[in-house]
């Protein structure tokens, strides 16, 4: 295979890894503005602390995600926006609406800095939920029945359940005392929540697609690929037994559950990308059909072999910067 | 019910409008807070911490409704202008993911240790990193400023069964109308921050504050408005003799001239009627285009019946290209005035403080005028020649398009609503803030010319503050 041939497959798992590095570090971000606490406003200012600093940037993973879609497979984003408008409209909402209200509740009059919590809550779950629909219409093949809507409708909740899950993840590694363990019970609900998704895909998207019921179920492929399922669960029952268990004494692996979950992100999005490699919509579209012209993708390519390990080295150094429990937030 | 060609327009259009308005005050201001915070550094006097710190709230609220209302755009074209990824998508595509992978995550990432990260950095790495936001984005204005001048004044790319494929990149970037395009935008963010900065610490003034710190902001904006104005109209002209150059019928309708001529009049005001083909209430200088556009009182300016079927809609980009150049020669006449107050008087009057506050926007003002004939002027056609705006759009039904076009005005209504009100709640809020103990400072060494004498008192003049 040339150069300009491996281009589009290049594409792809350049796609696949923002998707996962946005699922990841905006999930965590969106994840603690679903938990944000009801009733406490010290533990919501301590709960937007750990992600002030990270939500810009992590949100910038999707804006790459998408852009990928619509330089590498323009066709691919025509149809998957024109079929998804509404969700997209929604998704789109809900980003905004938290995205002004992360700063709005600082800043505004103090009688509205309440009202602005409330909406950075239903802003990170519309976003949430709007992903995890777009999510079901995609592994549905943007069927158009009673059926594919209400698996739809069920992916909206186990995604936002999974967002979540890792929020809580990563409040127990940022925060300590009665938070962390409000943090720790939301998360470990949360986590079987995800877990009803995850089985659910598991087992939905073999009874769709053909072509995904015969990778999975074939032998010997079926031994060779026992490892997927068998880490995502353990990792997930790992993060159950530790955030039962939280407070330890000297907050010993606090960096475990998230670490585990981000794990689980990953053997996900794995299971998915075998499914349908080498389409970018399942059994519709192949990647090759619906890439741009090489040259553009080769230009595209340098700039990515070149910037991309810049903004993984600058995006550590921010990580480094804030680490370790969470401080006041304060501009200065 | 309207077709979804015209309400996916309007709804482009109030998406990019209401975007505009924040990365046009965020590209300079972030050069402003570098600035700030350079002085800082130099002088370790607590002013320029002061000023740093009270526009970076500003700036941290501007930089993110910009961010979420351009992750709108980047769903824009998928949802609405599927047509224009699939023709030029090649083109456009690549110069988008530039702006990605060099300006946004850059400032996105620099930011958040911009905004909370001072305590936990070196003052100079501090400093770096407020350097980088600033670069970032200007880069990100590099880039899609890039895209947008290709889709006016496109070249190097080829055309296979009417799709667009790129053949010199150098050519596709550095295009006819770029660099005017690029400086001219540029500008015009460096003038909407200006009196942003000017016009606020104007209000805090009027309001009572008699700190140093909207002193010297107010300084500050007004002097780099009054080097910045001339810069503009003399850029604004290269721009339009670019243009005159490669797109003569964006420039046949910002004259409102129907007829090519000799010796084109300018036309001070009109209403072009376009059923009719002619002007109505002409209020013109003789000669005085043809002077302006080709540097000669006989030279030719072709007419917009050159063009027929080709041209922009001429009402929109006509009074838009006035109400532009009406608002940048306001800007010229208030900053140079401000400036020669502050350089000779030493003090502003109540009326010229509230003559700041009123031109606190008018950059956005100024802004999307301008935008409006560069984008409305390039019409029908979405990238000039190449495709038409109405190939573009998507086969969606009118009611989705209606109901996210209503989704999108509410909320941005509404969020326009906040962030008004809460600028101006931050800034009475700052008002209140007692000021800084100065009796520890060594005026000596601490800033250059700064008489530490007198700050607390009512009639402090500006001029000599800093």
């Amino acid at each position: 295979m040339s150069f300009e041939q491996a281009l589009p497959y290049i594409f792809l798992l350049l796609m696949a890894l923002s998707i996962l590095i946005y699922a990841i570090l905006d999930g965590f971000d969106l994840g603690v503005g679903i938990l944000l606490h009801r009733s406490s406003r010290t533990h919501r200012n301590q709960m937007i602390a750990s992600i002030g600093p990270f939500w810009d940037a992590n949100e910038t993973w999707l804006v790459l995600a998408v852009g990928i879609l619509l330089i590498a497979f323009p066709t691919a984003h025509s149809i998957f926006l024109r079929e998804l408008y509404i969700p997209v409209l929604f998704l789109i909402l809900g980003l905004i609406i938290r995205g002004v209200a992360f700063d709005f509740r600082a800043k505004a009059v103090t009688k509205y800095q309440n009202l602005w919590d409330q909406v950075f809550r239903l802003g990170s779950i519309l976003a949430t939920a709007s992903q995890g629909f777009m999510m079901g219409a995609y592994v549905t093949g943007f069927e158009d029945s009673v059926q594919a809507f209400l698996f739809s409708c069920l992916s909206a909740v186990c995604i936002t359940a999974a967002y979540a899950y890792i929020g809580g993840a990563w409040l127990v590694l940022k925060t300590e005392g009665e938070l962390q363990q409000y943090a720790a019970r939301k998360a470990r609900t949360a986590g079987w929540f995800t877990g009803l998704g995850v089985l659910s895909i598991c087992v939905a998207n073999p009874l769709i697609n053909p072509q995904v019921a015969e990778r999975w179920f074939s032998l010997p492929a079926a031994i060779l690929l026992l490892p997927i399922p068998l880490t995502t669960f353990s990792l997930m029952l790992v993060v159950d037994y530790y955030l039962k268990k939280v407070p330890w004494n000297n907050d010993l692996g606090c960096w475990i559950p998230f670490t585990a979950v981000a794990g689980v992100f990953f053997m996900c999005l794995v299971g998915l990308a075998y499914s349908y490699y080498p389409y970018v919509i399942p059994n519709k579209l192949l990647a090759v059909d619906a890439a741009s012209s090489s040259k553009s993708l080769s230009f595209v390519f340098y700039g990515v072999a070149i910037v991309l390990p810049i903004i993984l080295i600058y995006t550590l150094f921010s990580y480094r910067i804030f680490k370790g429990k969470t401080t006041a937030l304060e501009y200065s | 019910m309207l077709e979804t060609f015209l309400l996916s327009r309007i709804q482009f259009a109030t998406n990019i409008s209401f975007h505009i308005l924040f990365p046009s005050i965020s590209i300079a201001l972030a050069w402003f807070l570098f600035y700030f915070k350079v002085r800082h550094e130099i002088s370790g006097h607590p002013v320029w911490l002061r000023c740093y710190r009270f526009w970076v709230k500003i700036f941290a609220l501007t930089f993110a409704i910009g961010v979420v209302s351009g992750i709108t755009m980047s769903f824009q074209f998928g949802t609405n202008w599927p047509g224009f990824m699939e023709r030029v998508g090649n083109i456009a595509g690549p110069l988008l993911g530039y702006e990605v992978l060099t300006a946004f995550f850059m400032e996105a990432t620099f930011l958040g240790a911009m905004l909370f990260g001072m305590k936990r950095l070196p003052s100079w790495v501090h400093t770096l990193c407020t350097f980088l936001v600033a670069i970032g984005t200007s880069m990100s204005a590099f880039w899609i400023l890039a895209l947008n001048s290709w889709m006016q004044t496109p070249q190097g790319h080829i055309m296979v069964d009417g799709v667009a494929h790129p053949e010199d990149w150098v050519q596709i970037i550095f295009n006819p109308s770029f660099p005017y395009r690029l400086l001219h935008t540029l500008l015009a963010s460096g003038l909407t921050a200006s009196f942003l900065v000017a016009g606020i610490s104007a209000y805090r003034i009027w309001k009572g504050d008699n700190k140093l710190a909207p002193k010297v902001a107010l300084k500050a904006g007004i002097f780099t408005a009054a080097v910045l104005i001339p810069l503009q109209i003399f850029i604004g002209d290269l721009h339009g003799l670019n243009t005159l150059k490669h797109q003569p019928q964006k420039i046949a309708a910002m004259e409102g001239i129907w007829e090519t001529q000799n010796g084109a009049p300018l036309l001070l005001f009109a209403i072009p009627d376009e059923e009719q083909r002619t002007n109505h209430f002409e209020i013109a200088v003789p000669k005085l285009a043809s002077i302006i556009l080709t540097h000669d009182s006989n030279g030719e300016v072709k007419g917009l019946n050159e063009f027929e079927g080709e041209h922009p809609p001429v009402k929109a980009v006509f009074f838009s290209f006035r109400i532009m150049i009406g608002v940048g020669l306001l800007m010229l006449i208030v900053s140079w005035l401000v400036s020669w107050f502050l350089v000779t008087k030493k003090t502003l009057q109540k009326k010229t403080l509230l003559t700041l506050v009123s031109m606190s926007f008018s950059g956005w003002v100024a802004t999307l005028a301008g935008w409006y004939v560069t984008e409305i002027g390039r019409q029908p056609y979405l990238v000039s020649g190449v495709l038409k705006t109405s190939e573009a759009v998507t086969n969606l039904p009118p009611s989705n398009v209606l109901f996210s076009l209503i989704v999108y005005v509410i909320t941005y209504t509404l969020i326009m609503v906040a962030f008004l009100h809460t600028i101006f709640y931050m800034a009475r809020k700052s008002a209140a803030v007692p000021e800084f103990d100065l009796s520890d400072l060594n005026s000596g060494t601490s800033l250059t010319n700064y008489k530490g004498n007198g700050v607390n008192s009512n009639n402090q003049p500006i001029g000599e503050s800093v």
